[in-house]
């Protein structure tokens, strides 16, 4: 059962998802969750909690890490909006697999948008990414299976990308 | 020459989980569903009277299912069959179903809910385990004489005792139960796809509510968020829910549960009291121990009855005891009832004997490593069920390797510190063994198996029902059929986990995915690969020449026991596992005297897992199940007010991030086991067993007191804090 309900009147909402412009008519405040999820059927941003606890929702937009389950549809309206099925995660993917970083996976989504997001900001300010920077970074996705060391470490290949 | 045991193979399952490709249940799209919802009982322990329907609703709209509505029988089947599906009248849990409704969409059945009033009278209930009126199970195992060691205690020898309490503890599997069920076919058949743990329990669990046959039930895995023996009964429950709404709206049904909703009211660790003392002589070593095991069940017989016995068997540690006596009951209250998590009982009697051992250190003289050191069981030493250890007994070894990485058997363990400041360093420790596979004669009464398929193309097909949970048994089987046929991994193809196509192959759990399971499929590959014949041409061409030939490419193996493996039910004398997994952990606490927090900054094992045959799976399961185990020793509260569940949501549900998480440093001690694929041996619930008390045993190390409860919360701690102080006034 999700926990909030939208029943004002639907208006037309125009989103760029993943590089492609969608238009779509829901309720202003129905969550992004829900519209990437169940509109537009990309069901690779989970819901673990829907209350901005678990960081399973994450979602990229413009560029700035956010969780789908807290966001409100008209809210990404004229943004550019990135979720896990979209371009530029190859590499966050490829060290996930290696360092054995995925179990069950479903934080796994989430927590590849974060380290995008995370490599993306330390790279553009400059900043040597390290663990501790890592464990920073990514301590709103909560992963039950791994312990985080593959995680973390994962997550810091991924962002050493392009630094010496 | 091994080319995938000892080699990380890439998880089949990984490519489609790191793209979002990966299909839980919340991700199916079933046009025309529509979504599903329990009416719950909001008291602990009542009479339901009746359900009045608010005639304001339009009732045409949904659908509803009650009591009356089940067509078989009204029990959840497990164990013994005292849970209803929905309650007829007598209420015995909070959040306990009374009713269900599915409707079109998501706001309908909220207001479908509300519209539903149950009526209730409500009655006494009881939350104390030490004053229920019954008992689901007792167990005793007894070896020697205890009681004549503790009456008349040998000269010098000393006698030291404590009783250790440990709280609930919610698995947190970060995606919530959930299924869908479709409406009966023609034939009568019903189809459920959900996230879970054992497909095969489910099936019967369908079959006898719906009054249909085991065969006429099916069951379909789907990618499983998590499960750590959370998804291992409850989805029984919620199945058999969602089929009966299925069958009443005449039409598929979502039934997944929000967050709050199964935080509240699937079941959890049981809790747990542990009396225990032992009797040594003044060089340390054991002469009889005597414990008293006190489970709280819930509401219900579900697990129990076999948490239970884990419990108690793993009571004594892994310790010579030459007289032992070991009493433990599990009884019911009016909590939502409690089930399986990782450990399975032994988390909590290994707290105790562990936290025992530091005290017997302390009040002896001798370090807490030597003290275990001494005591530990040896290969060809008895168990306290007369279990004579004979294969694959790492348990020095893990000793050996973990003073080597860590220096503990040289620490000061105890010793007053001379820091200044509220801030205090401790290292703690505890050595552990963990029984792998079902207890005594389970593996030989189920006799899980396996089938290999020889397709086509001249691949194989795996057919099994043990479930991929994110412990890696795609890659593990992957790995496993590959070495054993001679083929290439990807000659291999594993069938998903349906009852209309796989063998029972047993649940996933005890561990015994890879030790048993594995074996019973290193078995069939063997006997596949010799029909099929070695020789120079790759595994496919010779296999479509061996079809081509008209030779039968279908083999199905079961579990066959070891030679020799003997196990009595009623004296529980005997072969209580066939082996155990051995290990030892050393942690490093940072206490604050002034606030009572604890940092659990490292954490260090050394584990005995036969062999790895997947060492990145292996360490993965080993540093999740530490941190699982990291958490429950100090942060992870679960507490119920009047029997209802006090942390229903992730705000208050604390679980380890990445900044509470230790640094693991793991070593992997192979002493291979001959009865499993490739000397493997089970290993995904050991982890769980150790870092609690070792991170008791760094505190108190760190702070001279000696915790005795999980999760020792700064509450807790400072308590004791207090009270060492005012000793110290006194
Ligand atoms: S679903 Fe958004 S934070 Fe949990
Ligand atoms: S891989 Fe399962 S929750 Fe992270």
């Amino acid at each position: 059962m999700k926990p909030i309900f939208d029943e004002s009147d639907p208006v037309e909402l125009r989103l760029c998802v993943n590089g492609a412009v969608r238009t779509l008519c829901v309720p202003p405040l129905r969550r992004l969750l829900d519209v990437l999820r169940e509109d537009l059927r990309l069901t690779g941003t989970k819901e673990g909690c829907g209350e901005g606890e678990c960081g399973a929702c994450t979602v990229l937009i413009d560029g700035q890490a956010v969780l789908a389950c807290l966001t409100a549809a008209c809210s990404a309206e004229g943004s550019e909006v990135v979720t896990i099925e979209g371009p530029g995660f190859e590499r966050a993917r490829r060290e996930f697999l290696e360092h054995g970083a995925a179990q069950c996976g479903i934080c796994t989504p989430g927590m590849i948008v974060m380290t995008r997001a995370w490599a993306e900001a330390c790279r553009r300010d400059g900043i040597e990414p390290t663990e501790d920077g890592a464990r920073a970074a990514l301590a709103g996705n909560l992963c039950r299976c791994t312990g985080y060391g593959a995680i973390v470490a994962a997550a810091v290949s991924t962002a050493r990308e392009g630094f010496p | 020459m091994e080319r995938y045991i000892g080699r990380d193979l890439a998880r089949p399952d990984g490519p489609a989980k790191v793209e979002g490709r990966a299909v839980y249940v919340a991700d199916l799209d079933v046009p025309g569903a529509w979504v599903g919802g329990v009416v719950r009982s909001t008291v602990a322990r009542g009479l339901l009277l009746g359900l009045d329907f608010d005639p304001g609703f339009d009732w045409r709209t949904v659908a509803v299912a009650t009591a009356a509505d089940v067509p078989g029988e009204n029990v959840v089947a497990l164990i013994a069959d005292d849970q209803p599906l929905l309650v007829a009248r007598e209420i015995e849990h909070w959040g306990e179903p009374l009713a269900l409704v599915a409707a079109p969409d998501e706001l309908q059945l909220a207001r479908a809910l509300a519209a539903v009033r149950p009526r209730i009278e409500a009655r006494a209930a009881c939350f104390d385990l030490e004053r229920s009126p019954r008992v689901f199970k007792s167990i005793r195992v007894a070896q020697g004489d205890a009681g004549a060691v503790f009456r008349d205690v040998p000269p010098g020898a000393r006698v030291v005792e404590g009783t250790y309490r440990t709280d609930s503890q919610e698995q947190l599997y970060v995606e919530t139960q959930g299924f869908v069920a479709f409406p009966p076919a023609s034939d009568g058949s019903v189809t459920v796809r959900g996230s879970l743990q054992c497909p095969h329990y489910v099936q019967k669990a369908l079959a006898r509510a719906l009054g249909i046959a085991p065969e006429e039930a099916r069951v379909v895995q789907l990618a499983t968020g998590g499960g750590f023996g959370g998804k291992e009964d409850y989805p029984s429950v919620l199945a058999c829910h969602a089929a009966l709404l299925a069958r009443v709206a005449r039409r598929p049904v979502r039934l997944i549960l929000g967050r709050h909703e199964d935080l509240a009211v699937t079941p959890k660790r049981h809790p747990a009291r542990v009396r225990v003392r032992a009797a040594f002589a003044a060089d340390g070593t054991g002469l009889a121990l005597e414990a008293d095991v006190l489970f709280d069940g819930g509401a219900y017989t579900t697990l129990s009855p076999v948490v239970l016995s884990r419990g108690v068997l793993h009571a004594s540690g892994p310790y010579r005891w030459p007289a032992a006596e070991i009493r433990g009951s599990v009884v019911a209250t009016n909590h939502v009832p409690y089930g399986a998590f990782r450990g399975f009982g032994a988390p909590q009697t290994c707290l105790a004997i562990e936290r025992l051992m530091d005290r017997a250190a302390r009040e002896l003289g001798i370090h807490p490593f030597e003290l275990r050191l001494r005591n530990a069981l040896r290969p060809g030493d008895t168990t306290v069920t007369g279990q004579r250890l004979e294969h694959s007994v790492g348990s020095l070894e893990v000793l050996e390797a973990i003073a080597r990485r860590t220096g503990f058997d040289r620490h000061a363990w105890g010793a007053p510190h001379a820091e200044s400041g509220p801030r205090r360093r401790g290292l703690g420790f505890s050595f552990f063994f963990h029984g792998a596979g079902f207890t005594g004669s389970g593996e030989e009464l189920l006799r899980g198996r396996v089938s290999l398929a020889l397709l086509p193309d001249g691949r194989v097909e795996v057919l099994a029902g043990s479930t991929e949970i994110g412990q890696g048994t795609q890659a593990l089987f992957t790995a496993i059929a590959a070495e054993a046929l001679g083929a290439d991994a990807a000659d291999v193809v594993l069938a998903t986990p349906d009852t209309a196509r796989v063998p029972d192959s047993g649940p996933t759990v005890a561990s015994r995915t890879c030790m048993v399971v594995g074996g019973v499929l290193a078995a069939a590959a063997a006997e596949l690969r010799q029909r099929v014949g070695d020789g120079a041409a790759s595994w496919r061409e010779r296999a479509r020449a061996f079809l081509a030939g008209g030779g039968d490419g279908a083999v199905t193996r079961a579990y066959a026991p070891p030679p020799g493996a003997r196990w009595d039910e009623h004296s529980y004398r005997g072969d209580a596992y066939p082996v155990y997994g051995w290990a030892a952990d050393v942690a490093e606490v940072f206490v604050d005297e002034d606030t009572g927090e604890v940092d659990v900054a490292r954490l260090w094992t050394a584990v005995d897992v036969g062999r790895a045959l997947q060492p990145r799976l292996v360490t993965g399961q080993i540093e999740g199940g530490a941190l699982q185990a990291v958490g429950w020793a100090h942060r992870e509260v679960v507490s119920a007010r009047d029997g209802r569940c006090e942390q229903d949501r992730l705000a208050t549900c604390i679980v380890p991030t990445t900044l509470d998480a230790p640094r693991f440093d793991v070593t992997l001690v192979e002493v291979p086991y001959p009865g499993g694929p490739f000397g493997a041996k089970g290993v995904g619930e050991l982890p769980m067993d150790g870092g609690a008390p070792a991170v008791l045993s760094a505190i108190e190390d760190a702070t001279g007191i000696h915790p005795a409860q999980v999760p020792a919360t700064p509450e807790r701690i400072l308590d004791l804090l207090v009270a060492r102080a005012e000793e110290a006034h006194a």
